[in-house]
């Protein structure tokens, strides 16, 4: 019994996950893509003798199927993980509806699976990045990642053993300080990288990054909503409605 | 004067029922796993490290992998 209603709330999350990453598609093709060509024009401008070399992939399929595969599986994977955390969370946070948890997860999840990386090692356009630093930016933007998710967890079970004895508005606020500070320390102590070429311009970089953020955005909240929906209709289903208190005939 | 009956204006938020860890612990270890190597084909496959060869994984989601903010090249 509790096990299909796992399994059914994964599936749920898949489709909310496969449903927002839609909407994230939307918001990458028309937000995001004019600023990757503009970046791949500078790259090519900047560096003509191997600007020519076999491309594999088409620009057009690249910004086409080649992005919504990548955005769809983002969005299916990244569904179906908040949708088992959502197990673990679901009367575990607080007293908050199955709808209020699932935008309370999802808004979460946007912070420490994405903003909060972001800010220290941000997204980048092509011809920003070094290729023989891709491993060390890789490790770090990843460790970077998942600290953030692991402290944002040791940050929601603190405030679950605070609650008690500072109440949950004290205890909130010391969880959330305490996740600050952490992050704080990484983001000092952390290498910097920083090798956006000295004439890349600087508007370009704003909306590109901009526009990350935007795609995040719209497909984190879109989950939180569609998800919460389906969660809320699975875990207490309405009622069939009585049509106005008439008493409705007996069919013979 | 009429005397207002107070009525439950906003019916306060039913907290769901705890889902026992070993009903989820199955499903979390088993499709985490797949959704995380999902992840790692869009965000760094032939990128850091490679499984497959080549770089037409890498090149197919060039773009999105640009958009969702991993590191690339």
């Amino acid at each position: 019994m509790n096990s299909a209603t796992v399994r059914n709330l994964l599936v749920r999350g898949m489709l909310a996950g496969l449903a927002a990453g839609v909407l994230a598609l939307v918001v990458a093709y028309l937000l995001g893509e004019p600023s990757v060509d503009s970046a791949i024009g500078f790259e090519e401008a900047h560096a003509p003798a191997h600007g020519h070399e076999v491309e594999l992939v088409s620009r057009s399929l690249q910004s086409t199927a080649g992005l919504a595969t990548g955005v769809l599986i983002y969005g299916i994977s990244f569904g179906g993980i908040a949708a088992l955390a959502y197990c673990f969370a679901l009367g575990r946070v607080g007293r908050f509806s199955a709808r209020a948890t699932a935008l309370l997860l999802s808004g979460t999840a946007l912070l420490a699976v994405y903003v909060v990386p972001f800010l220290k090692y941000p997204a980048n356009p092509p011809s920003v990045g070094d290729p023989d630093t891709i491993g060390k930016r890789t490790t770090l933007y990843f460790l970077m990642m998942v600290l953030s998710v692991l402290l944002a967890v040791g940050a929601t079970i603190l405030g679950k053993r605070l609650a008690p004895r500072l109440g949950t508005w004290y205890a909130t606020v010391s969880a959330v300080a305490a996740f600050a500070v952490l992050i704080g320390l990484a983001y000092e102590f952390l290498p910097v990288i920083n090798e956006v070429p000295g004439d890349f311009p600087a508007t370009l970089l704003w909306r590109f990054r901009l526009s990350a953020l935007a795609i995040q955005t719209v497909l984190w909240g879109g989950f939180g909503l569609v998800f919460g929906e389906l969660a809320e209709r699975m875990l207490n289903p309405r009622p069939a409605t009585v049509p106005s208190g008439r008493s409705v005939p007996a069919a013979n | 004067m009429a005397q207002t009956v107070a009525q439950p204006t906003t019916t306060t938020p039913v907290v769901p029922a705890t889902l026992p860890l070993k009903a989820i612990a199955p499903w979390a270890v088993f499709f985490g796993i797949l959704m995380l190597v999902l992840l790692y084909f869009v965000g760094a496959e032939q990128g850091a490290t490679s499984v497959v060869s080549g770089e037409d994984v890498h090149e197919w989601v060039h773009d999105a992998r640009h958009l969702l903010g991993f590191p690339c090249h």
